[in-house]
């Protein structure tokens, strides 16, 4: 097997310094009844040729975005990706090494993290970032229960704009902590409602912009009537690029900014691995979730980066810990803070500001369509269009028809009432070509 | 003979100097480079993408649209490409040499599954689009649970949490839906030996657990006594680590499991040490009812410097009807997916994350599977615990074992006895290890053992690598015991940075750069 050093002859020395005559002489203490002599029921040995061709051809029964015109978003959303972000990411050094516990032999991923943290920090417009957390979605759970423990009080109120899994994902987590969650209606616009829902219980209200119908929203009032009423906002937003056009959480007021940060640097991968901003005001920061990175010296003054603030941890408080988390997100950060070095703060608005044009032209060219209703007043790149007829069998179609044309809203919330709704996105990798074959396509379908 | 300046340059020799030596004029240390931070660098108007520029916003974001600087600075694609070669310079790796970190499972990581995980029909996919269109991935998600329940022994797993503490909450908060649905909602308390890692008391008191320890027997094992006297209607679940963090195999497992299940309590296995029973042991055969799998440990998924890993759960018949959405359903004619907890998923507990799991990790560790096989994964686990015992055999006349009758399984286990008036302590001993080229083992962990080291080799070590390590380590343990403090209590000495002041760092916490 070529990935084991080990000789027969090297084993049967090995097994000589050690003093046992055969490898089940070190598998004693496993009790009897659960030893099994010979081979689990799975095929063997096989070399890298023939694992290749078996992968090669489960990838091959997959459409892939960028080989058809590709409109789906709803929290993942396909970007182009310098090659030099791939080509770094995977340096042995960044690709192979632990968690940086060891910060004499760290320094290259705690400088990455550090000023990960600082791009993060300035996109989401607040004071401080942790080191990232598993994506967007656990990030947002993570905040509500934060706001728990910030607040001592047990409820919080979710818009009717978040993304239904995140809600699903917070619901979960809430539920096993006791936390109560209120999700108001799915709604296109209408992330002012969580207003009128705050009461004296309320630890936080969650909203979200661009939210999951693509509407962006200033939440200044929204901040306002959360803070006096002592409790706290928490922003989320699914798609990064955003940060580059629309205000930012923190200058609208967000006491906590959640995002999924895969839009940059990170490919769709069918949904993971992702990675999950977390940023918040830095009063919190000792009750906030994750590792987090930060400057000191070493014995010879230099400076340095170390994880800090570990008090906080599983490893350290154990049951007394602020969450379990014990990994973040490392090498999508890593991807992530290289891509924004790459495009600075110029390219990053450039970019955000073609996304914005190309869903502009999409939604010219579907607002022509017969039986198509554009129902998103506001949006990035993004936005939710009615057609009057159930959009996850339009979907199937446009997709017999070469076109991977948005997300039917049910797939996220069967149960909403808004069957008929599709949520359509278009980033800089849509051509002029691919929006001309969308609406044609849409056109034969909704005929 | 001459020789000519224009062929051979000045030739240099070796030149003995006295004293000490001098520290650099800039920070570098030879080819490692003081690297600025990217917000020092500059480029404030820089860029290295070219983009075409785009018509100006409009479309009622009046308002909305961000006005002030963000503050991000741009390199160029050569300055980014140096600046980030620069810094990983400054990481140990498992790619340069042993990594020994007990409980995390530095083994080799396979380049073929970083190129299978990059084929577009695996990374270019939408986890929203049709599922007619993403049939192959559906397809290798169900064949890496097929592995993963055969190599386990278990009936069903949830492949969805993103990490082994994911892992964790998930199967605790399928026991905490089981035992709601069977009215035993009461049950509050989880039991963990004192040895446990930190993300199961933390896993259980998060999702609302309180947590009682279970006391340890002197041959570093559960103790059956404290165990049953602790078992109760109250005890929601025990969690064990098999093999435990002391790198043992827990000899009364399933008598274990058998008490637990009799005071109807579930098992919860914390799978981090898988690797050491692969293909030998199969949890299900032990009585576990739900245990995490570190695909990033025992299937090798890179460690990325901290992420992203993959822990899926297997779970026994009676905690699988509670598994979170969304799952892999195959039928005859193709895959379909289960994402709501509604009809046939009505009893799920909820869901962990937005989409399906770490996809990029499932190939990865597909890949790493299918290469080794039903034969080479057992090898794995033999060789890993080969290895562990020969460094433990290696090294016990210069250090103390924690447990020195009988075999270790995969990590093998030191207390600080050895160190005994020698005036270095276990953090100064490897932070010495650091300048002979090695990583530290972990440290400090498990709690049960005082001035704990724990090694952990893998089984992608070769004989001459271990010797080399072994032979570092009795340098070090012979100059310890020779009185050579010096040489450990400053170390390390030629790290990229000397010993980092994290009191400070704690004190006044720096977390990002300001202007």
């Amino acid at each position: 097997m070529r990935y084991l050093p080990l000789t027969p002859d090297d084993r049967a020395e090995m097994l000589g310094v050690i003093g046992v005559d055969s490898i089940d002489g070190l598998f004693v203490d496993v009790p009897p009844s659960a030893r099994r002599e010979g081979f689990v029921d799975l095929p063997h040995v096989a070399g890298e040729l023939e694992v290749e061709r078996e992968l090669a051809g489960l990838a091959a029964r997959n459409v892939t975005a960028g080989s058809v015109p590709f409109f789906c978003g709803a929290g993942a959303y396909k970007h182009h990706v310098p090659a030099t972000v791939d080509h770094l990411i995977q340096r042995s050094e960044f690709l192979t090494s632990y968690t940086p516990y060891q910060p004499e032999i760290a320094q290259g991923t705690l400088q990455v993290l550090f000023e990960f943290q600082t791009q993060v920090a300035a996109l989401t417009g607040m004071e401080v970032a942790n080191a990232s957390l598993y994506d967007g979605s656990t990030a947002c759970a993570e905040a509500v229960m934060m706001t728990k423990r910030v607040t001592k009080r047990n409820r919080a109120v979710l818009s009717g704009g978040v993304h239904p899994h995140y809600v699903a994902t917070t619901q979960t987590l809430a539920h096993a902590e006791g936390m109560e969650v209120v999700a108001l209606p799915a709604a296109v616009d209408a992330e002012d409602a969580v207003i009128a829902a705050i009461d004296a219980g309320t630890a936080c209200v969650v909203v979200q912009t661009p939210n999951v119908f693509g509407t962006a929203t200033d939440v200044t009032k929204i901040a306002e009537a959360a803070h006096a009423a002592g409790a706290l906002l928490i922003v989320v937003t699914t798609e990064a690029v955003s940060f580059g056009l629309l205000k930012s959480p923190g200058e609208m007021g967000a006491d906590i900014a959640v995002a999924e940060g895969q839009s940059i640097g990170n490919a769709l991968n069918y949904g993971g691995p992702y990675v999950g901003l977390f940023a918040c005001r830095e009063k919190l920061v000792r009750q906030a979730p994750g590792r987090l990175c930060g400057e000191t010296v070493d014995a010879d003054g230099r400076r340095g980066f170390v994880l800090t603030l570990s008090t906080r941890e599983q490893h350290i408080r154990r049951d007394k810990a602020t969450s379990n988390i014990c990994t973040n997100s490392g090498l999508c950060a890593l991807a992530f803070s290289i891509h924004m070095s790459l495009l600075g703060e110029v390219g990053l608005r450039r970019l955000a500001a073609l996304n914005h044009q190309r869903a502009r032209e999409l939604k010219a060219a579907l607002e022509g369509v017969k039986g198509v209703e554009i129902l998103t007043p506001r949006f990035f790149n993004e936005f939710a269009v009615r057609l009057g007829k159930p959009a996850a069998e339009v979907v199937e179609a446009l997709a017999a028809r070469g076109v991977l044309g948005g997300v039917p809203y049910s797939r996220l919330a069967p149960g909403a009432g808004m069957d008929d709704v599709l949520l359509v996105a278009a980033t800089e990798t849509v051509t002029a070509a691919d929006i001309a074959a969308f609406q044609t396509a849409l056109t034969e379908v909704m005929a | 003979m001459s020789t000519t300046m224009n062929t051979v340059g000045r030739p240099t020799a070796p030149v003995a100097t006295a004293g000490d030596i001098p520290a650099t004029l800039t920070g570098a240390r030879g080819l490692l480079q003081d690297e600025a931070l990217i917000f020092e660098l500059g480029g404030w108007n820089k860029t290295g993408v070219d983009l075409p520029e785009a018509a100006d916003a409009d479309e009622g974001l009046s308002g909305l649209m961000r006005d002030t600087a963000i503050g991000l600075p741009g390199l160029s694609e050569p300055e980014a490409v140096r600046h980030y070669v620069r810094l990983s310079q400054k990481n140990h790796a498992i790619d340069l040499a042993l990594y020994p970190l007990g409980s995390c499972t530095m083994k080799h990581n396979p380049r073929l599954n970083e190129k299978m995980a990059r084929l577009g029909g695996f990374s270019d996919i939408h986890p929203l689009q049709p599922v007619s269109t993403v049939q192959g991935a559906l397809a290798l998600i169900d064949r890496l649970a097929h592995w993963l329940k055969t190599l386990t022994g278990m009936p069903a797993v949830a492949m969805t949490p993103k990490a082994g503490a994911h892992g964790e909450l998930c199967g605790l908060l399928a026991i905490k839906a089981a035992h709601e649905a069977a009215g035993q909602g009461h049950r509050k308390t989880v039991l963990c030996p004192t040895s446990a890692h930190g993300t199961n008391p933390a896993t259980a008191a998060f999702v609302g657990y309180s947590v009682v320890e279970i006391a340890q027997t002197d041959d570093g094992r559960v103790d059956l006594t404290d165990l049953a006297a602790k078992l109760n209607d109250q005890v929601a679940a025990i969690m064990v680590t098999n093999p435990n963090t002391c790198g043992l195999f827990e000899r009364d497992i399933v008598e274990i499991a058998r008490l637990t299940h009799d005071a109807g309590a579930y098992f919860y296995c914390d799978g981090a040490n898988f690797n050491a029973i692969v293909g030998r042991v199969r949890p299900g055969d032990l009585g576990v009812d739900a245990m995490h799998i570190n695909l990033h440990k025992t299937f090798s998924t890179p460690h990325g410097g901290g992420g992203p890993g993959a822990g899926p759960v297997v779970l026994s018949a009676a905690l699988a009807p509670f598994a979170p959405a969304p799952w892999v359903v195959h039928q005859a004619d193709g895959f379909r997916l289960v994402e709501e907890a509604v009809d046939e998923a009505a009893s799920a507990f909820g869901r962990m994350s937005a989409f399906h799991g770490q996809m990029g990790m499932f190939v990865r560790a597909y890949a790493y599977m299918r290469s080794h096989g039903a034969d080479g994964l057992r090898q794995v686990a033999e060789d890993a615990v080969l290895n562990a015992n020969y460094i433990k055999a290696s090294l016990s006349d210069v250090m103390s074992p924690a447990f020195r009758d009988g075999p270790c399984m995969h990590e093998a286990l030191f207390d600080d006895r050895w160190l005994e008036g020698t005036g270095v302590t276990t953090l100064d001993f490897a932070k010495a290890m650091i300048d002979e080229g090695f990583h530290p083992m972990t440290m400090y962990f498990p709690l049960v053992v005082h001035g704990a080291m724990l090694i952990e080799p893998t089984e992608t070590e070769s004989r001459q690598e271990l010797d080399r390590f072994i032979h570092a380590l009795r340098l070090l343990a012979g100059a310890a015991k020779a009185g050579e403090v010096d040489r450990f209590k400053g170390a390390p000495f030629h790290a990229p940075l000397r010993r980092l002041d994290e009191t400070q760092a704690a004190r006044k916490p720096k977390l990002r750069w300001r202007a």
